[in-house]
C-alpha cells in the first residue's frame, strides 16, 4: 500500500516511490514557475484553511454532534453531517490540520534520522558505512505497511504526535540512502580539505561543510517525505488504525466507508475528504518537482 | 567461490536477516499490547453471553497454550517459530474456532483474481502506451502523458472512492461493491461465476487506471532517455533501419520495467488492501479491516506475516535475476548494499 504502485523501475526502487512521480511531473512540459506558483497557491490555499479555518469561523469542536445520521448540507452545517451527525465541515478543517501536522512530524523525523544515519555513513565509510546501509536496506525491504500495523495495534493510545513519530521511523531509509550517495560524493571536495587542516572535527565537518552544501537536496527529500507521510496516515486512518480521540482525513474516510456514506449517495461526508487528500498529494509532487527543476539548472528546459 | 555465488550467498544473508527481523517485530509488536489479550477476549466472550462456564475456559486454556503465554517470552517465540514452519498461523479470536490459515486462503483467491490480471493487464497496456508516446511524440504524447500522470497522483483509494460513487451510485452501471450478490454463496457454478464477474469489473478498473498511468509514465520517461543515448546515435551513424533500433531500444527500456512487473506481483497481496475495503471485496484487504475491527490480532498477524513473504520473496527473486544477468550488479556488491 505503498503510494502508488509498485516502484517502477529497478533504479526507482532504490529512490523514494514518490521521488519517481516527481520527477517525472518536471517532463509535464509546463513553465516551472507556473508549476511552483500553482503547488505554492494549492498548498497555502488547504494550508491557511487548516490552520486559519478554525480562527477565523471560531473555535469549534469536531467531535460535537450538531444533527442525525448524513444530513445534507444545509445554511447551518455547510456540507452537512456524518454518520454520527457531526458537522463535516469543522471536520474538514481540523482532519486538514491532523493530517498536514502529522505529515509534518514524520517527515521531519524521517528526514532527521536519514540525515544523521545518511552523512554519518557517507562521510565514515568503511565497516559503519556497511553496518550502517545494511540497516538502512533491511528495513527498506520489509514492507513499512506492516511495521507500522504492528505498531498501531501495540500502541493502544495513538495521540497525533505518536502516529508522526511512528511513521517517520518506519520510511527514513530513503532519506539516508540518498544522502549518504550525496555525502559519499562531497567527501572528496577540497573545501573539506581546508577545514581538516583548520582543524575541524568530525561532527563539524558534516554540521559546516558537508550539510549546506546539500540542503536544498535534503529540503526536496523532507517534501517527500512529507507527502508521504500525510498518505500513510491516511491509508492507515482508513485501516481503522488512526490516531486516537481525534479526527484527521483518513479517519473521514474511515467512518464514511464503515457507514456506507458511497452507497447511500452521501457524497458530502465522503468527497471533500477524498479531494483534499488528492490536492495535497499533487500539490507536494508538483512543489517537488519544481524545487527539483530550481536547485538543479541544469534539468531545466529552454 | 565465483563472484556470483559470493553475491548469491550474501544477498541471501540479508534477506533471511531480513526475514527473521520482519518474524520478530510480527511476533513482538502485538504482545506489547497492555494486558492479555485472551483475558480480554474471554471477558468479551462472557459478555456477549455466547459461551460460559467451562466452554469459556476451555477456549481461555486453548488460546493460553496455544500461545504459550504461561511460559517466558524467548520460549513463546520458539513456540511460534515452530508453528509457523508447520504452516500453523494460529487460531482466529474473532471467528473461534476458525483456523487464520482457512481464513487466509479463503481470501486470497479473491485478492489474487482481482490484482493479478489488474497488474498484467495494466502492465502491457501502460507500457505500450509510454512506448507509443515516447516514440510519436506530438499530441499524443502530451495527451497520454499528462492524463496518466495525473491518474497516477491521484492516492489509489481516492480514485477508488471517486469511481464508485461515480459508476456504480451516481451512475448506476456497475453493482455497489461486493465480491457477488448479497444472499449468494460461492459455489463452482456458472451463474455464481457471471454474478462475481460483474461485480469484478469496477474494482478491476479502479486498479487497472492506476497500473497503467504508473508504467505508461514511467516507460515513456525510459523510452525518451534511450532515444537520447549515445549508441542510438551510433546506430543512426551506421544506417541501421529504425525499426531495428527501436527494437534495441525498448529491449533496453524494458529491463527495469520487467523488474517493476515483478515487484508489483510481489507486492500484491498488501499492494491494494484499501481498494477491496472500499469495494467491500471480499479478499485480504477487507479480512484484514474486519481483523483490525475486532482485535483479532492472530489474524492481523497472519495477513502481514503473507504481505511480508510476498515482498521479500520478489525482492529476492528480482536481486538474484539482476546479479545473474547483469555482470556490474555483482561486482559492486559491497558498493550499494
Amino acid at each position: 500500500m505503498y503510494i502508488a504502485a509498485a516502484p517502477q523501475t529497478r533504479t526507482t526502487s532504490r529512490r523514494h516511490p514518490l521521488a519517481f512521480l516527481a520527477s517525472v511531473l518536471r517532463l509535464g512540459g509546463i513553465g516551472v514557475n507556473t508549476r511552483f506558483w500553482i503547488s505554492i497557491g494549492l498548498l497555502g490555499a488547504i494550508l491557511v484553511f487548516g490552520l486559519l479555518g478554525p480562527i477565523v469561523l471560531g473555535k469549534r469542536d469536531p467531535l460535537r454532534i450538531v444533527g442525525g445520521l448524513y444530513d445534507p448540507p444545509s445554511s447551518k452545517v455547510w456540507l452537512g453531517t456524518d454518520n454520527f451527525g457531526r458537522d463535516v465541515f469543522t471536520q474538514l478543517m481540523y482532519g486538514t490540520r491532523t493530517s498536514l501536522t502529522i505529515g509534518l512530524i514524520a517527515g521531519a523525523v524521517a528526514t532527521a534520522i536519514g540525515v544523521v544515519i545518511g552523512t554519518i555513513s557517507g562521510f565514515r565509510g568503511g565497516m559503519l558505512e556497511e553496518a550502517l546501509m545494511g540497516i538502512t536496506n533491511v528495513v527498506i525491504t520489509i514492507p513499512s505497511i506492516v511495521i507500522l500495523i504492528l505498531l498501531s495495534i501495540a500502541i493502544a493510545s495513538r495521540s497525533v504526535v505518536v502516529m508522526g513519530l511512528i511513521i517517520g521511523i518506519t520510511s527514513w531509509p530513503w532519506t539516508a540512502r540518498a544522502v549518504r550517495a550525496q555525502t559519499a560524493s562531497l567527501r572528496a571536495r577540497e573545501h573539506l580539505d581546508i577545514a581538516r587542516l583548520s582543524g575541524a572535527g568530525t561532527l563539524s565537518l558534516i554540521l559546516w561543510d558537508i550539510i549546506p552544501y546539500m540542503l536544498s537536496y535534503i529540503f526536496m527529500a523532507f517534501v517527500l517525505q512529507f507527502a508521504s507521510g500525510i498518505l500513510q496516515e491516511a491509508a492507515l486512518s482508513l485501516l481503522g488504525l488512526g490516531p486516537s480521540n481525534t479526527i484527521s482525513l483518513g479517519i473521514m474516510l474511515h467512518w464514511s466507508l464503515l457507514w456506507e456514506a458511497v452507497r447511500t449517495g452521501a457524497w458530502w461526508a465522503f468527497f471533500p475528504p477524498t479531494v483534499f487528500l488528492t490536492i495535497i498529494a499533487f500539490a507536494l509532487l508538483l512543489l517537488q518537482s519544481s524545487l527539483d527543476e530550481i536547485f538543479n539548472p541544469r534539468l531545466r528546459r529552454k | 567461490m565465483t563472484p556470483f555465488q559470493r553475491y548469491l550467498v550474501t544477498k541471501s544473508a540479508w534477506y533471511l536477516l531480513a526475514f527473521f527481523l520482519a518474524i520478530a517485530a510480527n511476533f513482538y509488536l502485538p504482545r506489547l499490547i497492555p494486558g492479555n489479550p485472551v483475558d480480554a477476549l474471554v471477558a468479551r466472550m462472557a459478555a456477549g453471553g455466547g459461551a460460559e462456564g467451562e466452554a469459556l475456559r476451555r477456549i481461555y486454556q486453548h488460546y493460553i497454550s496455544e500461545f504459550g503465554l504461561d511460559r517466558p517470552m524467548w520460549e513463546q517465540f520458539l513456540v511460534y517459530l515452530g508453528n509457523l514452519a508447520r504452516g500453523d498461523l494460529g487460531t482466529s479470536f474473532s471467528v473461534f474456532p476458525a483456523k487464520v490459515s482457512d481464513l487466509i486462503l479463503r481470501a486470497l483467491p479473491w485478492t489474487i483474481a482481482l490484482q493479478l490480471p489488474a497488474i498484467l493487464l495494466g502492465w502491457i497496456i501502460g507500457n505500450a502506451l509510454g512506448a507509443i508516446a515516447a516514440y510519436r511524440g506530438g499530441w499524443f504524447d502530451r495527451g497520454a502523458f499528462v492524463s496518466s500522470l495525473f491518474v497516477s497522483s491521484i492516492p489509489y483509494y481516492c480514485l477508488a472512492i471517486m469511481l464508485l460513487y461515480g459508476l456504480a451510485v451516481a451512475l448506476p452501471i456497475f453493482p455497489p461493491g461486493g465480491g457477488y450478490s448479497y444472499g449468494r454463496l460461492p459455489t463452482l457454478s456458472w451463474s455464481f461465476f457471471l454474478d462475481a464477474l460483474r461485480h469484478y469489473w469496477l474494482p478491476f478498473l479502479s486498479l487497472v487506471l492506476i497500473f497503467i498511468g504508473g508504467q505508461a509514465v514511467g516507460m515513456r520517461s525510459m523510452a525518451i532517455y534511450e532515444l537520447n543515448a549515445d549508441y542510438v546515435n551510433y546506430a543512426r551513424s551506421l544506417g541501421i533501419p529504425d525499426r531495428r533500433i527501436v527494437a534495441y531500444i525498448f529491449r533496453n527500456a524494458m529491463l527495469p520495467q520487467v523488474t517493476g512487473l515483478a515487484l508489483s506481483i510481489g507486492s500484491l497481496v498488501g499492494g491494494a488492501l484499501i481498494t477491496e475495503i472500499v469495494f467491500g471485496y471480499p479478499g485480504i484487504g477487507t479480512l484484514l479491516f474486519s481483523a483490525i475491527r475486532q482485535n483479532d490480532y492472530p489474524l492481523i498477524q497472519g495477513v502481514t506475516l503473507l504481505i511480508v513473504i510476498g515482498i521479500l520473496l520478489a525482492n529476492y527473486l528480482v536481486d538474484v535475476a539482476y546479479g545473474f544477468i547483469d555482470p556490474r550488479i555483482r561486482a559492486v556488491q559491497a558498493g550499494e548494499r
